[in-house]
């Protein structure tokens, strides 16, 4: 295949503007989103999917919150520290919500280096982007430790409903894995870009398809998706 | 996957959809076992789905044998019973049609009948296949594990299903719920390639509304089931933290056997919402692929365009769209405010308005055709009668009051087989028939067919239109032994026994379809490229069955809908869909 990027080719497709564009588009040939490569494609479906995932647990949850007869413990309560004398709610969550988006930010830049082939600077702020996420990881860990200790288990816990502790540990649990999951397939993207694949054409491992630096940009996809549903998980179960 | 070679990366042909990167397998294994062609998949998928069928229906057997001679068989006890209804259930929706019309189907007719050489990353898709097959084999294990399978039905509902004295409450159930789990990974991972291949993978010339009618159906329902698998994936992890880890999502507070257990709080309705949210989408998935596929193989087997193509595409996409907002149609029992029985009541009338559309299409498409009664189209108009009867009966049930004293009867458990067991199994069996040409180069044996379909069609109306009346009298669904109840007359059972020898007959005659299966491989009449003188992309191939790359060096371009028969002045009476329009005399 040659090099030069898809969809660029033809000057003809992808032209109209606003509503005709689309019904254009989607009624001619080949392709029903013309300037949309196969796996960008795939990974905005998937994100789809994956959004009713994330309704439905959060729903769930929001369900049993309201259906429970027992008292739901304090958010705001639970999930504050004390720092050299000082009561803070929710400090911690607001360390890692900052921190996650600061990581949307990074690798927004990686994003754009990596269309302007700048090896270097993309895989750093990928690198960058996968340190932000472990911390955020690490530190949901240290929260878990925190309320484990203090008692809180997915069966029961000494403030209220048990489906509190039971929800947290789910909810935090699928997202973190998900944050985890983007943490790897950063530094293997971060990898490839660093050494090249992409410019001198190394087929893939697995697929043995050859990569393109839209690789960076499906991969930032994924990130701000689940920087997004962390924002939903922050308002929804530490706020309300 | 190192040993696959390349494609030498010459200048692409016009027609080559960009991102097409194909390549070669050099050993058997990449090519038979892990291989990545959409082809291999879809009969590695529609091996294993019929399969785990077959033990679906040796399943049923054993429940007519119970129920037609009870008593007589001692092995079925009540647990087992539970069990068996609980695993065929399940095993038919998902593992069998879920799998065979997505999986198999998807598979091999996406590629071909877009032009296109392969699905958009094989990769993916054969990771897909594995998974699917790992889901099987975890479900299996639950009939050697201690304790059996689950018998919860295969509606899952909690408390029960994780309760004790529940068969299957100590493996069983943490396997079906692990397996689909996997089931729906698996399918994510085609789906998301389904949908992608259809939107951005066509051949030039193929614009939607050139797309064949099976392409549509399969198409939207891979979209629903992207969008109402989750639910079924979040009821099964949360079902699966209250069994292992103990929490209390669903489970309210309970005593059982005298004790009382540590759950409480929990939602059992919350369960049946989310089931059926993933539940009632379910049944289009494996409605909406029938759909199409029917409508290709009347439309080809009677000689005449379909009618009212764009008509039909909308209602496949308004019946998807609709059958989201339906789910709590299942739940009338289950308690709800008179409003929302309101809605859901509605809003199910609604749905009967495409599909009737549907059905008066398929009717007027075969008015005044030329209708050839092959083997396909034997099941096809098997198809529409069956699926009529199905919806009207579907009727009484969508309607609140109607249903409450139908729920829970033999009467449901007579409609939906009527709907989507019977009905979309007919579609399946035709489309073997169809397209099994083209995948194997022979023909499937016609005598053997036409016994097939009568036996089976017949045989399908002798079993579940007696279990109407059956319901009608109240006899209650999911029950081992009905002999004691003082308001069944002794008829039903004479009408039992009635329906399980034809049950026993229907079966048997599934294994003279697999033997022809088997034996048309080598045997059958040599069929050529297109046997049916068909119009779609899939029949144009340059060999068959289809090489790897399906097309050779150029791919197909298309210049016409898929539905170009008897067109008056051709020549042929049907006109493939990438054959160019003939210049005009100037
Ligand atoms: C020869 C064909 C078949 C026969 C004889 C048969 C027979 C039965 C019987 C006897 C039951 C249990 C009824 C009860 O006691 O409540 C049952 C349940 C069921 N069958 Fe079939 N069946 C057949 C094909 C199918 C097919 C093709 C499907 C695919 C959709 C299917 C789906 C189901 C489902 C979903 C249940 C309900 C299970 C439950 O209550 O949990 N069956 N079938
Ligand atoms: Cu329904």
């Amino acid at each position: 295949m040659n090099e030069v990027a898809p969809h660029t080719l033809n000057p003809k497709i992808g032209r109209a503007p606003g509503w005709q564009g689309i019904v254009a588009d989607w009624s001619s040939d080949q392709r029903a989103f013309k300037n949309v490569s196969w796996g960008k494609a795939m990974m905005w479906i998937f994100l789809l999917s994956d959004t009713f995932i994330f309704g439905t647990f959060l729903i769930s949850y929001m369900t049993v919150r309201m259906s429970t007869t027992v008292p739901w413990p304090n958010p705001s309560e639970v999930f504050a520290l004390e720092i050299a004398g000082h009561h803070l709610p929710l400090i911690l969550i607001a360390i890692m919500t900052f921190v996650l988006i600061s990581s949307s930010g990074t690798m927004a830049m990686a994003v754009n280096f990596g269309y302007r082939r700048d090896r270097r600077k993309t895989a750093i702020l990928m690198l960058l982007t996968a340190v932000l996420g472990a911390t955020f990881v690490g530190m949901q860990a240290f929260e878990w430790t925190k309320l484990i200790s203090e008692g809180v288990r997915p069966w029961g816990n000494p403030w209220g409903a048990e489906q509190f502790g039971s929800s947290f540990f789910m909810i935090t649990g699928f997202h973190g894995t998900h944050v985890t999951i983007g943490v790897i397939f950063l530094i293997i993207v971060a990898r490839k870009v660093w050494r090249g694949d992409f410019d001198d054409g190394r087929r893939g491992f697995f697929t043995s398809r050859k990569g393109h630096y839209e690789i960076v940009e499906i991969t930032g996809l994924y990130w701000h998706f689940v920087d997004l549903v962390w924002v939903f998980i922050f308002a929804l179960f530490y706020l309300w | 996957m190192a040993d696959v070679t390349h494609d030498a990366a010459g200048p692409l042909s016009a027609a080559e959809v960009d991102d097409v990167e194909l390549y070669h397998p050099k050993s058997w294994i990449t090519k038979y076992v892990f291989s990545q062609d959409a082809k291999v998949i879809a009969i590695q998928y529609s091996i294993v789905a019929l399969a785990i069928g077959l033990v679906a229906l040796v399943l049923s057997w054993l429940m007519r044998l119970q129920l037609g001679f009870p008593g007589t068989f001692s092995f079925i006890d009540p647990d087992r019973y539970y069990q068996f209804i609980t695993m065929h259930g399940m095993i038919m929706v998902i593992y069998l049609l879920t799998a065979l019309f997505l999986g198999g189907f998807g598979n091999y007719l996406i590629p071909l009948m877009l032009g296109a050489r392969d699905m958009v990353f094989p990769y993916v898709n054969m990771l897909s296949f594995w998974i699917y097959f790992l889901a099987v084999l975890v479900l299996v294990a639950g009939f050697f594990l201690p304790g059996g399978p689950t018998g919860a039905g295969w509606t899952l509902y909690p408390p029960q299903a994780i309760l004790a004295n529940t068969p299957g409450q100590q493996w069983g159930i943490l396997v079906m719920l692990v397996s689909l789990i996997l089931f729906i990974i698996g399918f994510t991972m085609g789906g998301l390639n389904y949908v992608v291949t259809v939107l951005q993978g066509r051949a030039r010339g193929m614009t939607l509304m050139r797309m064949p009618l099976t392409i549509w159906g399969i198409f939207t329902a891979t979209v629903m089931a992207l969008l109402a698998f989750p639910a079924l994936f979040v009821g099964a992890v949360m079902m699966l933290l209250d069994k292992l880890v103990g929490t209390s999502f669903f489970m309210p507070a309970i005593i059982a056997m005298g004790e009382r257990l540590a759950h409480k709080g929990g939602s059992p309705i919350l369960f049946q919402h989310l089931f059926w949210f993933f539940g009632h989408p379910e049944v289009y998935i494996v409605a909406l692929p029938a759909f199409g596929i029917v409508s290709d193989l009347i439309s080809t087997h009677a000689r005449k365009n379909i009618f009212g193509y764009r008509m039909m595409v909308w209602a496949l996409v308004a019946i998807g769209a609709l059958s989201f907002v339906v789910w709590a149609h299942h739940m009338y029992v289950s308690g709800m405010h008179p409003a929302f029985g309101f809605f859901f009541a509605t809003t199910t009338l609604i749905i009967a308005i495409p599909t009737a559309i549907k059905v008066y299409n398929w009717v007027l498409t075969l008015w005044r055709g030329d209708i050839h009664l092959t083997v396909p189209m034997l099941f096809a108009l098997g198809f529409i009668v069956t699926f009529v009867n199905g919806g009207l009966t579907g009727l009484f049930l969508g309607n609140v009051v109607v249903d409450v004293p139908l729920s829970d009867t033999m009467f449901v458990v007579a409609h939906f087989h009527m709907v989507m067991g019977v009905a979309p199994i007919l579609v399946i069996f035709g489309a073997i028939y169809h397209w099994y040409p083209k995948v194997t180069g022979r023909m499937l044996g016609d005598v053997l067919g036409k016994l097939h379909f009568w036996v089976t069609f017949l045989g399908a109306y002798l079993i579940f239109f007696p279990m109407h009346y059956i319901g009608l009298m109240g006899v209650p669904r999911r029950y081992h032994e009905i002999s004691g109840m003082a308001f069944v007359p002794p008829s039903a059972a004479t009408l039992n026994e009635f329906i399980t020898i034809v049950a026993l007959i229907v079966g048997a005659a599934q294994l003279a379809f697999l033997f022809n299966l088997v034996w048309s491989v080598r045997h059958g009449r040599p069929a050529g490229g297109n046997p049916w003188r068909a119009t779609t992309l899939e029949w144009q191939t340059p060999q068959t069955p289809p090489a790897h790359g399906n097309w050779g060096k150029d791919l197909p371009v298309v210049y016409r809908w898929a539905y170009d028969y008897s067109v008056p002045g051709a020549a042929e009476d049907f006109l493939p869909q990438n054959q160019p329009p003939t210049p005009q005399p100037a």
